[in-house]
């Protein structure tokens, strides 16, 4: 009973959610009426071309931006309303965002840009938040990196540090902003396994992308056209990053 | 948010940019030092005057003659023959808040020695003048009031004379010694008192009974070339020279509106003569010291500009993550005042320091006031919040999506 209530539970929902951008002479309509809901556990991939509005719906999902009409209910809040000190807590506590440039900080440890988010919490002391941190990484699979900086560590690594980030807080939602668009395709597929494999424990992730075959490793494809949502399918035979993985041809490893 | 997380944040991030950290406390550096160091040069100097001018004696009121017309012509100040021994007995006589009085009778010479000569110059002046100059006697003894009366050729030296005189084995107290070919005998050797105000040196001096040197050295004039009194207490330094201005004007027939003959100073007026050029030197040294202390504020400033630039997308990932407006504003300017704090320490002790290499090198007299530290620590704190604000509300001003973004 509890399992299906989970199963039920909306982690977004937004109702004739529309945003103009006010560029002085023109206005620039990134969204038009956008209704959709994900649910718990859910994989979701929003594909479009660039200027489709998916970058922005990511970005009112991750209240970063705030819808100009229409209303967003992260967790069962009503968020359209918020404002910015209200908006930054939701960000801390409910969201995870990973983006395409990672955006670690520099010259700081693995381990300390990890900790960053759970250091804007108050109700976390030092020590739980660097055990949380920790533990983190080591979901990722970066215990033995923990101390080093992002300039020594590899583009998929990077990202999987990004990733740890974005879950440390615990959030209810992870959401990606095209975080394979800088990655080579082997990578890439590294990067969506950590995805898969984060979904499979039950983390709820949306992620934009404009890469049909990254788009395959989701549940379900929102297909975005000049701010309206032009297409919905469930994705009844998931691919499967590791296999796809092993189907790749084997690493030039002395080259 | 909590304060040690805000402090964990500001420190790490000041931690991983050493570099710029350190330069942009350089100013600061620079500045709070140059505060400590002129202030303590400053101060140094005025201690300094203020101790000779104590040495000058004990609540010491001097009256000099004042310049005489001839003709319209005017003489040099004290050429005037206004000051008589007669005035000087009224002074003792009349002016109660007058404890000690001396003439001083000028003169000097070549002084012989045994095979040895110096020159030097030789105070004709009362026994009392020894208590009003706080002058002490390290061998031998002042001369008596029957020196005094008998004018006798008995003289009292100071180290300077005595080290140019005798060699170091023969006590100079009961020796013969020549001024201007007078036979003289040393009844006393002074103790050391080091330079004077005007950087003279106190001990290159001769004192004989008043009497003696007026007579036998000056020719047996009557004018007096100096007086020098004690008032019988700090506090009554004043009415002592107004009781010795209404004296002598009563006797030479002078109103209190016409210019005296004579000119009536105090050690007071003296010390406030000096302290008030001091002043003026510290007030000027500091606030040298403080425009470079303003500098270095604005070179905080512009750093954290720059930095705010540069660091645009940290700040948005900040802000992606949860960081609200004034977590960021809190940050940089905690930055900012840690910045100025620890540059200000690092001041603090480079000026204490270069104030003791002063002392060492220069030999310049100097005080490190435990005040211009503070100060110049407040200073810079207050330099830090007032210049890291600025930087740091632009930073908070961002809006989150933009900044990460930004390229």
């Amino acid at each position: 009973m509890k399992e299906q209530d989970q199963e039920r539970r909306k982690i977004i929902s937004v109702k004739n959610l529309s945003k103009i951008y006010d560029m002085g002479a023109v206005k620039v309509h990134a969204l038009r009426g956008i209704d959709m809901d994900i649910y718990h556990g859910e994989f979701t991939a929003i594909m479009g071309h660039s200027g489709s509005g998916k970058s922005t719906l990511l970005n009112i999902f991750g209240c970063l931006d705030v819808p100009t009409g229409g209303k967003y209910y992260l967790d069962g809040d009503d968020v359209s309303h918020m404002d910015k000190n209200q908006l930054a807590r939701m960000r801390n506590r409910k969201i995870g965002f990973v983006f395409q440039t990672y955006n670690l900080l520099p010259r700081t440890s693995a381990l300390e840009n990890v900790e960053l988010p759970l250091l804007y919490n108050p109700e976390i002391g030092r020590k739980e938040r660097k055990e949380r941190a920790m533990n983190t990484l080591e979901s990722v699979g970066l215990t033995d990196w923990s101390e080093h900086f992002p300039s020594q560590l590899s583009g998929g690594q990077q990202q999987r540090v990004a990733i740890a980030r974005a879950l440390v807080n615990d959030p209810v939602i992870m959401l990606a902003d095209e975080p394979t668009g800088n990655l080579d395709t082997r990578t890439s597929f590294e990067v969506m396994e950590i995805f898969q494999e984060l979904n499979r424990k039950g983390i709820t992730i949306a992620l934009v992308t404009h890469e049909a075959d990254i788009s395959k490793f989701a549940t379900r494809n929102i297909l975005f056209r000049d701010g309206r949502i032009s297409k919905e399918l469930m994705i009844e035979n998931v691919k499967n990053a590791r296999e796809e993985l092993d189907k790749l041809p084997p690493e030039d490893e002395d080259l | 948010m909590k304060l040690q997380n805000l402090f964990v944040i500001a420190l790490r991030s000041l931690n991983k940019n050493k570099i710029r950290s350190l330069l942009t406390m350089l100013g600061i550096i620079i500045g709070v030092a140059s505060v400590i160091a002129m202030l303590a040069i400053g101060q140094g100097s005025r201690d300094s005057i203020e101790n000779q001018i104590s040495g000058l004696g004990s609540n010491v009121i001097m009256v000099f003659p004042g310049a005489t017309f001839r003709g319209g012509v005017a003489t040099a100040a004290g050429s005037a023959q206004s000051l008589e021994m007669a005035d000087l007995e009224a002074i003792r006589a009349n002016c109660r808040s007058v404890k000690y009085i001396s003439p001083v009778a000028r003169s000097g010479g070549q002084i012989i020695a045994g095979s040895n000569n110096w020159n030097s110059s030789v105070r004709g002046v009362y026994n009392e003048y020894f208590d009003i100059r706080n002058i002490e006697v390290e061998s031998g003894s002042r001369f008596s009031e029957t020196d005094e009366r008998r004018a006798s050729k008995v003289c009292v030296i100071g180290q300077t004379v005595a080290e140019n005189l005798f060699d170091e084995y023969t006590d100079p107290v009961g020796e013969k010694i020549r001024i201007n070919k007078i036979p003289f005998t040393v009844i006393g050797l002074l103790k050391e008192k080091g330079q004077g105000g005007m950087g003279e040196d106190q001990d290159d001096i001769i004192y004989a009974p008043f009497s003696t040197v007026q007579r036998r050295m000056r020719g047996a004039r009557q004018n007096i070339q100096q007086i020098y009194i004690s008032a019988v207490s700090e506090e009554k330094i004043k009415l002592a020279s107004e009781e010795i201005d209404n004296l002598l004007r009563t006797r030479k027939n002078i109103s209190k509106y016409e210019d005296a003959p004579f000119r009536i100073r105090t050690q007071t007026e003296i010390v406030e003569m000096f302290t008030s050029t001091s002043n003026t030197m510290i007030v000027l040294l500091a606030g040298i010291a403080s425009i470079s202390l303003i500098v270095g504020g604005i070179g905080i400033m512009n750093i954290m500009l720059v930095s705010v630039t540069e660091r645009t997308r940290e700040i948005g990932l900040r802000m992606a993550v949860g960081a609200r407006g004034k977590d960021i504003l809190r940050q940089f300017l905690l930055e900012a005042i840690l910045l100025s704090l620890l540059g200000g320490f690092i001041g603090a002790v480079m000026g204490i320091f270069s104030s003791k290499l002063f002392v060492a090198i220069m030999g310049w007299p100097v005080t490190v006031s435990s005040f211009s530290v503070i100060m110049a620590f407040s200073f810079a704190f207050v330099v830090g919040v007032f210049f890291g604000w600025y930087p740091a509300s632009k930073a908070a001003r961002l809006i989150p999506m933009d900044a990460l973004r930004y390229e």
